[in-house]
């Protein structure tokens, strides 16, 4: 009887092996369109936001170039204004550490190193400014450059100086401050054109075509640049460490934009409705909705988890909306809100980093390992 | 009944299987240790993590720095010497202690194969596996090619107990009947040619694959025990790990069972693949020595009996420790290590630490990358040891930078096998009041869920 239960199972087995495919990728309903899901999220959302960024940091590029031919608090003014414009450009695009983002950076945090190193290291611009040495291809510049570097150049007061404008006119080394931001601006440039071009030229395709299911696969990157990102760069970063979720006492100096002051909400929310619109494949022109995240869960059957995480977005997003639009000042006046705040994201990262990476079985460490599952 | 055991413990039969199966343990261990080197698995498992999981009693067992090399290249080399026969005792005793070291430096790398292989090189310590065929016969001038019929047993009962146990495992609910976890790796490998975008996402099909593969461990050391399903059941044992071995990244293991099970064919078809064996190594021109052949037998088998009878009967009975504990052993892993339970859960967490300073009322959050490799974090954040043993290590951490009065607490989620993600750990007990021992932790939460079985 159980020889013939096996042989039974033995042809079960042989036949679910050699079985081939009789109906053809594409045609059957139940199977998630991978194909899809990559093409929405490269042509609707990441290459449009790239594009955007494009846009709104060759603007914050013009905007530079009139204020340094004509040094005045007016123009200064349209410089913050660019440079804001091309920081919340930025929130739509900082999870995107793949293709020649992450190969430009060299570490876990990518092409981030270049553009938002929050918060900026003041004296190597000082020195830098004072004496023209320095490197920003250096690692130890990271926290000198980008966004944070341009916001105390714009917002902030070097020595001596009591209102911002007086580092680019009185100041001793008003050159070398001139120079450092034109340096800050063309390493953006030149950074962010190998990786539009990239994704313009080639990796669009094969981010498309890499259908691996293993870690190398464009599915498993992806998610996991996203839940990265949630993490560290929205849920740490923007909040946690400002509120001192990671130190004995907060730390409000280290919020993004600490120069500016008063445009860390704007920024965090941006970086909300970002994380928010790529988890549901939603377009970058706020269109269309395609395949994201959301439906795929949907489709693994776990859409009670789908709208585990949409309520959990929009808790996290109603909490950060009654901050102060300067989260310096929330963390120094009421830093109950903003700890409530970053409670309320962190319950997402459960869901995203537990659940979500589960049900897709995308794994965590990128290396390959021996396993017998337990 | 006690004549009949001493019958059985003095009958003799053909040393061939066993000198087979030295050979293919000694190139297969040789095989798995290049590997593991080739991959760089040395230096990212063991040189680079700052810190090391240890197993409870063995807290003293760790990486040596560089040295660790060393120990690779003696197992290494004590697996070649067993291929070959030479010096085969002290070869087989320096790989079960190299071997059984490199398990127990960290267990953040426990695999029930890697047990299997420490378990079974223990017993090969006792069997004489170079009386025939081997440099040892060569040297001695002598080899025996009949060996005591129990030396051969042994190793059959212990792939028994490993295919019977693993078995027995998978008789529970979650795998049975919701087809808990291949529902969830299944359809993740759609890539697979010919059958990823198809069969592999049926459900018909998991629960099929999931009640084979019970019916399988159960019954294949039985089939493969009666000559008359033998090769069939061979057959199914290619197939069976071949297949695992397509589906799921389990390394070397499928190839260790398919070589092991050979030990069930009679001496013959061994006598065959010696012939082989000694064809291959024809362009050698060895000179023919002509060996006087004789009867092996045990001058202690006395002593030799009862210490395999009381290592049998732990491989019998650890297994069943979980039944001590209260909860679900899926759940609190208490009791869950050592007990053939391979591929029966998916797993995933997150625990976030939390310092207290109980004095001056302030608290941090850890990162915990800047301390454990994201495979330890992956392993950790669903094991209650693990936890434990990380706070430990995060208290002597922060008391060598002069914090003080600290409290540690955890802020940890689970999802098991599909099912929603659950508070693991009570948050509100400090870690540092527990110490890791064999009694309950009653600090795991319960789980909400039944899983019914074995």
């Amino acid at each position: 009887m159980i020889k013939k239960a096996l042989i039974l199972l033995a042809i079960v087995f042989v036949a679910a092996a050699c079985s081939s495919s009789d109906e053809g990728p594409g045609t059957t309903n139940d199977n998630f369109d991978r194909t899809a899901l990559l093409t929405n999220l490269a042509d609707n959302i990441i290459v449009p936001a790239l594009e955007n960024f494009q846009t709104k940091l060759s603007d914050l590029d013009v905007a530079r170039g009139n204020f340094i031919n004509d040094i005045n608090e007016s123009n200064l003014n349209l410089l913050s204004d660019a440079w804001l414009e091309a920081y919340k450009a930025w929130q739509h695009i900082e999870m995107f550490n793949i293709g020649e983002a992450e190969t430009q950076g060299g570490s876990a945090k990518g092409f981030v190193v270049f553009f938002n190193i929050y918060p900026v290291t003041v004296s190597e611009i000082e020195n830098g400014a004072a004496s023209g040495v320095y490197d920003l291809n250096s690692a130890n510049y990271h926290d000198a450059q980008g966004f944070p570097a341009l916001d105390f150049l714009i917002h902030g007061v070097a020595v001596s100086d009591t209102n911002p404008i007086e580092k680019f006119t009185t100041n001793a080394n008003a050159i070398g401050y001139i120079d450092y931001m034109t340096n800050v601006q063309s390493q953006m440039n030149s950074k962010f054109s190998a990786i539009i071009n990239d994704w313009q030229n080639t990796y669009r395709d094969i981010f498309v075509a890499n259908l691996a299911s293993s870690s190398t696969g464009s599915f498993s990157k992806i998610v996991n640049d996203f839940v990265f990102y949630y993490e560290a760069g929205l849920r740490r970063n923007k909040v946690g460490i400002p509120a001192g979720n990671f130190s004995n006492m907060p730390l409000p100096e280290k919020v993004e934009a600490f120069y500016k002051k008063d445009v860390s909400k704007i920024l965090a929310l941006e970086a909300m409705n970002a994380v928010v619109d790529f988890f549901n494949g939603r377009s970058f022109d706020n269109s269309t909705n395609g395949e994201g995240f959301a439906n795929y869960l949907d489709y693994l059957e776990r859409s009670e988890l789908k709208t585990a995480i949409i309520d959990q977005f929009n808790t996290a997003r109603q909490k950060i909306e009654v901050l102060d639009n300067n989260f310096y000042q929330q963390v120094n006046t009421d830093n109950t809100k903003m700890t409530e705040a970053y409670d309320a994201l962190q319950m997402a990262v459960v869901l995203l980093k537990v659940d979500m990476m589960g049900a897709f079985q995308v794994s965590l460490d990128p290396g390959y390992q021996d396993n017998d599952g337990d | 009944m006690p004549s009949k055991l001493n019958t059985y413990f003095k009958a003799q039969t053909n040393a061939a299987p066993l000198a087979v199966f030295r050979i293919g343990f000694g190139v297969m261990m040789l095989a798995s240790i290049i590997r593991f080197w080739s991959y760089g698995w040395i230096e990212k498992l063991y040189i680079e993590p700052k810190f090391h999981f240890s197993y409870y009693g063995f807290e003293f067992i760790k990486p040596i720095g560089n040295y660790t090399y060393l120990i690779f290249i003696i197992c290494g080399l004590s697996a070649a010497f067993i291929a070959l026969g030479l010096k085969y005792r002290i070869a087989i005793i320096t790989f079960f202690l190299s071997f059984t070291y490199i398990e127990l430096m960290d267990k953040t790398t426990y695999l029930n194969h890697y047990y299997f292989i420490s378990v079974l090189s223990l017993l090969m310590c006792f069997l004489p596996a170079s009386a025939y065929f081997s440099l040892d016969a060569i040297i001695r001038k002598k080899q025996y090619h009949q060996i005591p019929k129990w030396t051969i047993d042994a190793i059959k009962l212990l792939l028994g107990i490993v295919y019977v146990y693993a078995g027995l495992a998978k008789i529970n609910s979650d795998w049975l009947f919701k087809a808990m976890p291949l529902k969830i790796w299944l359809p993740s490998k759609y890539d697979l040619p010919f059958i990823g975008d198809n069969i592999l996402q049926q459900e018909w099909f998991h629960i099929a694959m999931s009640w084979s593969g019970m019916l399988y461990d159960l019954s294949i050391p039985f089939l493969l025990l009666y000559k008359r399903t033998r090769v069939f059941a061979f057959v199914l044992v290619v197939f069976f790990h071949i297949f695992t071995r397509v589906l799921f990244p389990i390394g070397m293991f499928p190839y260790v069972m398919i070589v092991g099970t050979l030990i069930f064919f009679d001496a013959k078809v061994h006598e065959r693949l010696l012939e082989v064996f000694r064809k291959l190594f024809k362009f050698l021109k060895l000179k023919y020595v002509k060996l006087e052949t004789s009867t092996y037998s045990f001058s202690n088998q006395n002593i030799i009996l009862p210490i395999l009878g009381l290592f049998f009967a732990i491989q019998l009975l650890l297994p069943f420790r979980y039944m001590l504990y209260p909860n679900e052993l899926f759940w609190t892993e208490e009791g869950y290590r050592f007990s053939w339970r391979v591929m029966l859960m998916e797993k995933a967490g997150y625990a976030e630490f939390k310092i207290v300073d109980a004095k001056k009322g302030q608290s941090f959050s850890v990162n915990n990358s800047d301390f454990l490799t994201p495979f330890q974090e992956k392993q950790m954040s669903t094991q209650p040891d693990f936890i434990l043993e990380y706070a430990k290590y995060l208290e002597q951490h922060l008391k060598a930078q002069g914090h003080e009065n600290i409290e540690i607490y955890v802020d940890s989620y689970v999802a098991l096998n599909g099912r929603s993600s659950e508070r693991y750990i009570d948050p509100k007990v400090d870690l540092l009041k527990q110490t890791e021992s064999f009694k309950p932790k009653n600090w795991i939460l319960p789980f909400k869920d039944e899983i019914k079985g074995l």
